[in-house]
């Protein structure tokens, strides 16, 4: 039997496709719009009670991500955030509170293995291709932006 | 042709190795599924007191391992051969409990077919004349899979429909030249099948195609046909794959679809948010050495075929873009009493 060839994967495909289920993508697509948008406002609680107690918005805008990554963290820790990201997919990824459990699951699960072989090496081996491509998308956009307004302002 | 040869991938075992005692243990959510009756111990959580989820994992296989020794009256000293493997690298559950265990040990990677891989060699080897008594197992673990496989557990991605759960637990059995017990009298040896498929959220469907492969040998090679068996079982197919499976063996000109069924699909219930089901060792270990040997013994099944099938594949081979090789192993099983008409 070995490998198939080309035309017996793609015929294999086309029967596997017909006997998978649907994903449910407007189920997803409501609960990822409602679990982000659940997390957004509470950062926009945070962000509005920071602003009233006369904090400079740049500041209170870095306390609520700080705030937020606590948050998230917290949730990995006591075991609801990879509940949360279940039932709400991308709602529960993208925001800041995804990107602190994607740090946080790895450096928990991780913590057996010893803290620099454990949690050291393995703690950003999901957010690490976040970092790599965010901090080169930022340079290459900042390379942008200096081309077209010109200087470093 | 050898004379112990069928056609050509079945062995027939003449001298009929018969299973002398079998045990399962199950984690708390294998326990929670519908044949929680037929299991012999199920855990109160899935790391047992232990370190970490590796440990744990070993001792639910040495547990296993012992007390399928103990229920055949035997005492570990008595086992010639132990056979066993399981899901992690370099199988480490299965080596750690043969250094615990001390008995000769052959440590066996099949991916999920490892427990029809351990029994087919199991029953060789005894009915060679090589081994009086070798004690078969097979040990998976949804945490030490998870993290090795796929993400950290409390990572929050969310699972496709066609994604399975890996069982924790481990099945072992007894196999022994005469003694009482359901008895092994044929095995058909899977070719490794690669459709060309590369996802490892469906499994179930890159492995069809391989337990189709084995089946349809079995059947050429022995002659036999479907009515033969009460059950024709798959390891760990799942939803997806039973489907495709069945569709293809009808196509091949065999209707199982009365007597066939997957371990991954009786391991959980519906409700218990598993996707499209079980898989791992221990899925077809489990429900073989707890649920089907007990119900040969009550009568409820003559004769059964166990298809193990494993998925040859890494992290690292998917994530260099190659497909997924497959395979599956048949096991042929006859209840005692149609050992003595026969």
């Amino acid at each position: 039997m070995g490998k198939a060839s080309q035309k017996a994967t793609q015929k294999y495909k086309q029967l596997l496709k017909q006997k998978t289920p649907a994903k449910p993508l407007l189920r997803n697509a409501l609960a990822a719009f409602f679990v982000g948008g659940l997390i957004a406002a509470v950062g926009q609680v945070f962000l509005e009670y920071y602003l009233s107690r006369g904090m400079p918005r740049v500041d209170a805008v870095s306390l609520t991500a700080g705030t937020m990554v606590a948050i998230g963290a917290f949730l990995t820790g006591i075991g609801v955030y990879d509940k949360l990201g279940q039932f709400g997919g991308m709602g529960a990824a993208l925001p800041i509170t995804g990107f602190a459990n994607s740090i946080t699951a790895p450096a928990m699960e991780f913590k057996r293995e010893g803290w620099v072989m454990g949690v050291g090496t393995r703690m950003f081996v999901i957010a690490g291709p976040v970092i790599v491509f965010g901090t080169v998308t930022a340079f290459l956009v900042a390379l942008m932006r200096m081309a077209v307004r010109g200087g470093m302002q | 042709m050898a004379e112990n040869r069928l056609g050509q991938q079945t062995l027939v075992f003449r001298s009929e190795p018969a299973l002398l005692a079998s045990a399962a243990i199950v984690g708390p959510k294998e326990g929670q599924g519908p044949l929680a009756e037929f299991y012999d111990v199920v855990t109160e959580d899935s790391l047992l007191g232990e370190k970490s989820w590796e440990l744990a994992e070993a001792r639910m296989l040495r547990e296993a391992a012992e007390l399928a020794v103990k229920k055949a009256d035997l005492r570990l000293s008595d086992i010639d051969l132990f056979l066993a493997g399981d899901l992690l690298n370099q199988i480490t559950s299965a080596g750690f409990v043969a250094r615990d265990v001390n008995i000769p040990f052959l440590g066996l990677y099949g991916a999920c077919s490892t427990m029809a891989e351990s029994l087919t060699l199991a029953a060789t080897l005894v009915d060679g004349g090589f081994a009086d008594r070798a004690l078969a197992a097979a040990s998976s673990h949804f945490d030490t899979a998870e993290r090795q496989y796929r993400f950290p557990l409390e990572f929050g991605a969310q699972r496709n429909p066609s994604a399975q759960r890996t069982a924790t637990g481990a099945g072992a059995a007894v196999v022994a030249a005469g003694g009482k017990g359901p008895t092994i009298t044929h095995a058909t040896v899977g070719r490794v099948v690669d459709m060309g498929l590369k996802d490892p959220n469906d499994l179930g469907g890159a492995m069809a195609p391989a337990a189709v492969d084995t089946i349809s040998q079995h059947f050429r090679d022995t002659g036999f046909k479907p009515e033969d068996y009460d059950l024709i079982l798959t390891g760990d197919l799942a939803k997806v794959g039973k489907a495709v499976c069945e569709e293809l063996l009808k196509r091949a000109g065999l209707d199982i679809a009365d007597r066939y069924n997957d371990c991954g699909l009786m391991l959980y219930d519906h409700g218990q948010d598993t996707h499209a089901g079980g898989s791992g060792c221990a899925c077809s270990g489990v429900v073989l050495c707890g649920y089907l040997l007990r119900e040969m013994l009550a009568g409820k099944y003559r004769r059964l075929l166990l298809v193990g099938t494993g998925a040859l594949f890494s992290p690292g081979t998917y994530q260099q873009n190659r497909t997924i090789p497959c395979i599956a192993h048949a096991v042929s099983i006859m209840a005692p009493d149609v050992v003595e008409e026969a």
